[in-house]
């Protein structure tokens, strides 16, 4: 098992190598523009609780962005399932199945870490003070594995590139900018408030921003994430075995 | 070896009206294969050679019926089962992110095989197939025959013991698919189980010990290539007249002589191959 988990990551890792420069160049832009114009030009007027604006934005970028990288991560292999048909070779490999999500998964949180590690050295550049904890670091990790699910899943129900991107412009987008990352969903009208307290992200962002602010940290939140990884997995495990329908 | 026992695969498929309709691509197919025996499954397009290949590998499952191997069901232990099959599948599936010489790894490290043994058979196997200077070259830069051979490279790689081939001749030239018997009946000479799916008729009688017959799903007959030809008569008599093309099978030459006499146009004498025998099963000749 643990060796086909390594053999899954290990094809990622020698893709990921050979595009390195490329992967970290892109991944810098937006996370630079988020930084800049709300950081930088909007957030100097802001004052949020204590601290500066850029001290509460950061944690909430860092949680959209391992969000977005670790589901992109996995939707490439929608088009590995239909169009080149390469899932075949783990199919018919002698490897349980849960060893290919798993190594799936972990290859996202590599791309989702790596991705992270970029914004806190460009907020650092910025002047923003961050507390990065292990546990950070963990709660981190466990949301680029929730995201990485929903891009496992989604890549391996959805029939074309077309639909993965809807899902996401209709629930990534949205979740982007409502889950608490550039402003706390407390100003949110009752009813959307309640729908945005359930979702992942929203967990993500308060949890990564209270250790970075030395807070007091939910645990409810983090057993809501643990839950949500949980159900991500089978729910993944069901998608992939209905592969061979 | 294998034993397939009224194995049936249905699929669920939008019609003209967009209705769901069940499709059934294979019908209550059963047959076994002997160790060692290159066994050909012969039959046109959409017969589902391949939807039955798909379950033998356990691609996909059965809707019904049991596949044994050695006398076990694949339900039982299917990791041990695929540790002794090797697939040449019908469509090209590359990873396409990954050079030549990283797919041939890929699947040597899917087979749990040491580093020094995985390099060996990998350029051993690229050598075989004359494309050991594309190790590094990105499969989408090769061209269809080279595609197809590099796919009969890779399913050898962990020296399979049953190996499952799906056309895997077509596109290629006559004297690279000649090899390619060559090399199928060396793997059978030293012990490999080989099950053949193809549409070209001549490819099933140079190579194959038994032939089933397949047409819309149905197992229609199942035999030796010589049993088939000598069931209708070694000899066959063509000739067209205003009816159209006929045919005509006889035990010996002397007497398909006699007949031809006694035709007014021309007639053509020749032995009666697989091809007759699947005409007069099948009832059909197009896409073949
Ligand atoms: N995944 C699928 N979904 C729906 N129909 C399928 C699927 N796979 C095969 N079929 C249908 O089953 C029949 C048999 O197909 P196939 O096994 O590919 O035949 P062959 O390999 O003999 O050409 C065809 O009519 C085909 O359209
Ligand atoms: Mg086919």
């Amino acid at each position: 098992m643990l060796q086909d988990i390594c053999t899954v990551f290990w094809r990622d890792w020698v893709v990921l190598k050979r595009r390195l420069p490329k992967f970290i160049l892109s991944r810098m832009v937006a996370p630079m523009l988020y930084l800049v114009a709300f950081g930088w030009g909007l957030g100097r007027n802001i004052q949020v609780g204590s601290g500066s604006y850029l001290d509460f934005l950061v944690p909430g970028i860092m949680a959209l962005n391992s969000m977005n990288i670790s589901y992109n991560s996995l939707t490439p292999l929608c088009t590995e399932r239909i169009y080149h048909r390469s899932i075949g070779e783990y199919i018919i490999a002698p490897m349980r199945f849960n060893a290919f999500i798993i190594g799936k998964i972990l290859a996202a949180v590599l791309r989702g870490l790596i991705s992270s590690a970029i914004i806190m050295i460009l907020a650092l550049a910025f002047g923003a003070n961050l507390n990065i904890t292990p546990l950070f670091v963990g709660i981190l990790i466990l949301n680029c594995v929730i995201f990485a699910e929903v891009g496992f899943f989604a890549a391996m129900k959805m029939d074309s590139y077309e639909e993965l991107s809807q899902v996401n412009t209709y629930v990534l987008l949205p979740m982007s900018f409502l889950c608490g990352t550039f402003f706390s969903t407390r100003t949110l009208p009752e009813v959307l408030r309640w729908f945005i307290d359930v979702l992942p992200l929203t967990h993500t962002s308060y949890l990564l921003r209270g250790i970075s602010t030395q807070s007091p940290v939910a645990l409810e939140s983090v057993a809501v994430l643990v839950v949500y990884a949980i159900i991500g997995f089978i729910l993944g495990n069901k998608a992939f075995r209905d592969q061979l329908k | 070896m294998i034993k397939i026992q009224g194995l049936i695969k249905e699929f669920q498929v939008k019609n003209k009206d967009k209705k769901t309709v069940t499709k059934r691509a294979v019908d209550n197919l059963s047959l076994h294969v002997k160790p060692g025996e290159i066994f050909g499954i012969l039959g046109p397009n959409g017969a589902g050679k391949t939807t039955t290949i798909r379950m033998l590998t356990m691609e996909t499952k059965p809707t019904l019926g049991e596949i044994y191997y050695n006398g076990e069901s694949i339900k039982k232990n299917p990791l041990e089962i695929k540790k002794l099959i090797g697939v040449v599948p019908q469509h090209i599936n590359f990873d396409n992110d990954l050079t030549v010489g990283e797919n041939m790894e890929l699947h040597g490290r899917l087979h749990h095989m040491s580093s020094e043994k995985r390099k060996q058979r990998i350029q051993e196997m690229l050598e075989f197939v004359e494309l050991g200077d594309t190790i590094n070259r990105m499969p989408r830069s090769l061209s269809g025959g080279m595609k197809r051979r590099l796919l009969i490279a890779r399913s050898l790689i962990h020296e399979p013991k049953i190996l499952f081939m799906d056309e895997p001749t077509v596109a290629l030239d006559p004297q690279v698919r000649r090899r390619i018997w060559e090399l199928i009946r060396a793997l059978a000479g030293k012990g490999t189980t080989v099950i053949i799916t193809t549409h070209y008729i001549e490819e099933a009688e140079a190579l194959c010990n038994r032939v089933a017959i397949v047409n819309k799903g149905k197992l229609i007959a199942i035999d030796t290539p010589e049993a088939f030809c000598k069931s209708l008569g070694r000899i066959t008599v063509e000739w067209d007249d205003v009816d159209g093309h006929q045919y005509q099978f006889f035990e010996s030459r002397q007497e398909a002589a006699a007949f031809a006499g006694t035709l007014e146009h021309g007639a053509h004498i020749r032995r009666t191959n697989l091809e007759d025998a699947f005409i007069e099963l099948t009832g059909r000749k197009e896409g073949v």
